[in-house]
C-alpha cells in the first residue's frame, strides 16, 4: 500500500510540476487556464497520495518531506511524466497516454480497501474530464493541419517507448484495454500507432532519466537551501 | 508574427442551481462548440459556480438595438398595473 | 434595475411621481456583446445626452450610442488592464516550480491561473467595443500597447511572491473595487467577477510574508529585502501625480476612472504601513511619517524618472516579458490553426440537412 501511494503520489506530482511550466506560455489564454486546472487537480491528488504514504510508512514524514527532501533515487514516478514538455503536441500526447492509463489504474485501485479506494475514487472523477480534454487535443492535432499532424505523430513516436512501464506488475491487465483505447483514438485522429515494442523501465524502481535530476533541483531548491525552515 | 485567424467568440451562460435560469457570465474564444463547453468549465466554473453550461456563438445572437427600446419596451412600461407593486394592499391582508 | 432606467422614458422627471408606488423595472434584454452590430455614432448634441446618462448612473451597454472618444478610451483602459494581467502571470509564474511547499505551490498556481482568467474576462469586455482580441494582442506584442509598469520588475526571491500579493494585488484591489461601479456595463461586470476572485490574492501574499517574518533571521532578511525593492514601484502603480495625468479629468467625468491617482496612492499608504509594522518590516522611506493634522501618512518623493524609464521600455524586465509573450504566441500559432482546421472539417461532416 505504501508503494502504491508513493508511486501514484510521485507520478501525479512530477506531471503536475511539468504542466505548471506552461503557466503564462500556453498557445492561447483558454489553454493556460485549462492546463493550470489539470496541474492543480494532479497536485491535489499527489498531496493526498503522499500524505497517505507518509502515514503508512510510519516514520513521521509529511507530504513535503517526501516531495522536497527525497533524492531522485527515492522517487517512484513513471518515466513518462518526467519527460520534458517539448511542444504542445508532446505535452498533450504525454497527457493523453497518461490520462488513459490513469483512468484504468484508478478504476483498479477503486477496488482496493480504505483510503486507497477513497483517493482513487476522487481522482477518477477529475481524471474523467482530463482524458476527455487530452483525447480532444489528439483529435485536433492529428486531424488538424499538416503541421499539427506531423508534430503529433513525432510526439507519439517519441513517447511510445515510455508507455510500456505503465503496465508492469499488477497493472499488467490494463495494457490490453489501454492499447484498444489508443488505437481507436489514433484511428480517428488519422495517426499511426507506433510499432516499437520495447519499453523503458526503471521509474518504479527509482532509476530515472537525466531529466528528473534537473526537475528536482529546481523544485527542491528552497527547502535544501534553508534546511528546517517553515514557509 | 504569423497572421492567424482568431478563434471565434462564444457567449457563456451558466445555471448555478436547479430551478434557476441560466445567466450570462461572459465570453471566451474556442474553435468549436465542444471546445467552448470545456473552456467554459475551465474558465467560469473554477469556484464550482455551475450546474449547467450553455455556449452560443456570439454571431448567432440577435439583440435589440438601443434605438428600438421605446417600441419594444414602452408599451409594458405604460401598463404599470401589471406589476404587483402598483396595488396598495392593506397591511392586514396576508398572503397577497 | 433602477429608477434611473425608467427615467430615460420620462423626459420631464427623474423620479416617478410620489402618488404612484415604486414600480419594479421591466427586466431589460440581457446585454449581449454583439460586436457585429453597427454602433450608433453620437453627434455632438447627443454627447450631452450621453453625459446625462452617465451622471444619472445609467450603465452604458455595448450597442448604446457613445462618443467615439469614450469608446476609444475604454478600449485603451480595459485592454491595458487585460495586458497587465497576462504579463503579470510571468513574474509570479517564475516561482511556481520552486514554491517551498506543496500547499504554497497549489495556492500560487491557482493565483496565477486567476490572473489568466482576469485577462480573459477583460479582453472579452474590450471586444464588446468593436475590437478583436487578436488586434489587442498584436498591439501588446508590437510594443505599442502599455501594461502596468510593476510587472517589469524581476522576482528574485520567494519573498518577492509575498510582496507582490500583498503590495501589488493590494494596490490593484484599491483600483478595482471602485471600477465595479464604472459606467460601462461589461467592464463593471468583469470587475465584479475579478474582485470576488481577488480577495484571496492579497491575503496569500501577506500570509507568505507573515510566515517569513516568524521564521529564521535569513527569512526575515529575505522579507525585508523584498519590501525594499517592491515598495516604491508599488506606489508608482497608481500613476503620475494628478496634475500630470493626461487622461484623468475626462475619464472621471465619464465614470471610467473613479478616484484620482494621488487619492488612491494615499489610501494605499495609509492602509499598508500598519500592515508592514505588524510584519516587523521597515518601509524603505526615511520621510514616511504620520501627519496628525492631515490624518494621513506623509511620504517622501517618488522617483518619477524611474517610472518614466520603465514605461519607455527601460525597466529591468521589459524585454524579457514581451519576448516571453511573443514566443508563446508564435509557438502557439500552429496549435490554434490546428483547432480551427479540425473544427472546419467536422462542421462540414456534422452539418444537419
Amino acid at each position: 500500500m505504501f508503494d502504491i501511494a508513493l508511486f501514484m503520489g510521485d507520478t501525479d506530482l512530477i506531471l503536475s510540476q511539468r504542466l505548471g511550466e506552461w503557466c503564462g506560455h500556453a498557445p492561447v489564454l483558454e489553454e493556460d487556464l485549462a492546463l493550470a486546472n489539470t496541474a492543480l487537480d494532479l497536485l491535489g491528488q499527489a498531496r493526498l497520495w503522499l500524505s497517505l504514504a507518509g502515514e503508512l510508512e510510519g516514520r513521521g514524514r509529511s507530504e513535503d518531506d517526501l516531495a522536497f527532501l527525497s533524492d531522485a533515487g527515492e522517487f517512484r514516478n513513471l518515466l513518462l511524466v518526467e519527460q520534458p514538455n517539448g511542444d504542445y503536441a508532446q505535452t498533450m500526447l504525454r497527457q493523453y497516454f497518461f490520462d488513459t492509463w490513469h483512468q484504468l489504474e484508478l478504476a483498479r485501485l477503486g477496488q482496493a480497501a480504505g483510503r486507497v479506494a477513497e483517493i482513487a475514487a476522487k481522482a477518477a472523477t477529475e481524471n474523467a474530464y482530463h482524458v476527455r480534454r487530452s483525447r480532444d487535443w489528439v483529435f485536433q492535432m492529428g486531424d488538424g493541419t499538416e503541421e499539427s499532424h506531423s508534430r503529433a505523430q513525432a510526439a507519439a513516436d517519441r513517447l511510445w517507448p515510455y508507455a510500456g512501464e505503465m503496465f508492469h506488475g499488477d497493472s499488467g491487465p490494463l495494457r490490453a484495454p489501454w492499447i484498444e483505447e489508443v488505437r481507436a483514438t489514433f484511428a480517428q485522429a488519422t495517426l499511426e500507432v507506433p510499432a516499437a515494442t520495447w519499453a523503458h523501465r526503471g521509474g518504479r524502481d527509482g532509476i530515472h532519466t537525466e531529466a528528473l535530476g534537473h526537475l528536482l533541483a529546481e523544485m527542491q531548491f528552497l527547502q535544501r537551501a534553508y534546511p528546517g525552515a517553515r514557509w | 508574427m504569423s497572421a492567424v485567424r482568431d478563434w471565434p467568440l462564444w457567449e457563456v451562460f451558466i445555471r448555478s442551481q436547479h430551478g434557476v435560469a441560466h445567466k450570462h457570465v461572459g465570453s471566451l474564444h474556442a474553435a468549436s462548440a465542444e471546445a467552448a463547453l470545456c473552456a467554459a468549465r475551465d474558465v467560469y466554473t473554477r469556484r464550482h459556480e455551475g450546474v449547467s453550461i450553455w455556449v452560443v456563438p456570439s454571431a448567432a445572437i440577435t439583440a435589440s438595438s438601443p434605438g428600438e427600446r421605446e417600441p419594444l419596451f414602452e408599451p409594458a412600461n405604460n401598463k404599470v398595473y401589471r406589476h404587483p407593486g402598483f396595488f396598495q394592499v392593506p397591511p392586514e391582508v396576508k398572503n397577497l | 434595475m433602477s429608477v434611473a432606467f425608467l427615467a430615460q422614458f420620462c423626459t420631464t422627471i427623474r423620479k416617478p411621481p410620489q402618488a404612484v408606488p415604486a414600480v419594479p423595472a421591466v427586466p431589460a434584454v440581457p446585454a449581449v456583446p454583439c460586436y457585429h452590430g453597427l454602433m450608433e455614432s453620437a453627434s455632438a448634441a447627443s454627447d450631452a445626452a450621453f453625459q446625462a446618462r452617465i451622471e444619472a448612473g445609467v450603465k452604458i451597454e455595448p450597442k448604446d450610442a457613445m462618443p467615439e472618444a469614450y469608446r476609444k478610451t475604454l478600449i485603451r483602459q480595459i485592454s491595458q488592464h487585460a495586458h497587465s494581467e497576462i504579463v503579470g502571470q510571468l513574474p509570479e509564474g517564475n516561482w511556481i516550480s520552486r514554491a517551498p511547499t506543496l500547499q504554497r505551490k497549489a495556492i500560487l498556481l491557482a493565483k496565477v491561473q486567476d490572473e489568466a482568467g482576469h485577462g480573459l474576462y477583460l479582453y472579452c469586455a474590450a471586444e464588446t467595443l468593436g475590437v478583436s482580441r487578436d488586434q489587442l494582442i498584436a498591439e501588446l506584442l508590437s510594443g505599442k500597447a502599455k501594461y502596468s509598469s510593476i510587472f517589469n520588475y524581476p522576482t528574485l526571491t520567494w519573498a518577492d511572491i509575498g510582496a507582490i500579493g500583498w503590495l501589488v494585488d493590494g494596490a490593484a484591489i484599491m483600483n478595482q473595487i471602485p471600477l465595479c461601479r464604472c459606467s460601462y456595463g461589461p467592464y463593471a461586470r468583469a470587475m465584479v467577477r475579478i474582485c470576488k476572485e481577488e480577495s484571496f490574492h492579497q491575503r496569500q501574499g501577506f500570509d507568505i510574508l507573515l510566515a517569513l517574518s516568524r521564521g529564521s533571521a535569513a527569512q526575515k532578511a529575505m522579507a525585508q529585502d523584498a519590501l525594499n525593492r517592491w515598495w516604491w514601484p508599488s506606489l508608482m502603480m497608481f500613476g503620475p501625480p494628478d496634475e500630470q495625468s493626461a487622461h484623468s479629468a475626462q475619464s472621471m467625468a465619464w465614470k471610467i476612472k473613479l478616484i484620482s491617482n494621488d487619492g488612491l496612492r494615499q489610501k494605499f499608504v495609509d492602509q499598508t504601513v500598519p500592515q508592514a509594522e505588524y510584519l516587523g518590516l521597515r518601509v524603505p522611506d526615511p520621510a514616511l511619517k504620520w501627519n496628525p493634522e492631515r490624518g494621513h501618512y506623509d511620504i517622501g518623493p517618488i522617483a518619477w524618472e524611474e517610472f518614466n524609464a520603465v514605461i519607455r521600455g527601460q525597466g529591468p524586465c521589459n524585454h524579457e516579458r514581451l519576448a516571453a509573450r511573443r514566443q508563446a504566441h508564435e509557438d502557439g500559432a500552429w496549435v490554434r490553426e490546428a483547432a480551427l482546421a479540425y473544427a472546419a472539417k467536422h462542421q462540414k461532416q456534422d452539418a444537419v440537412a
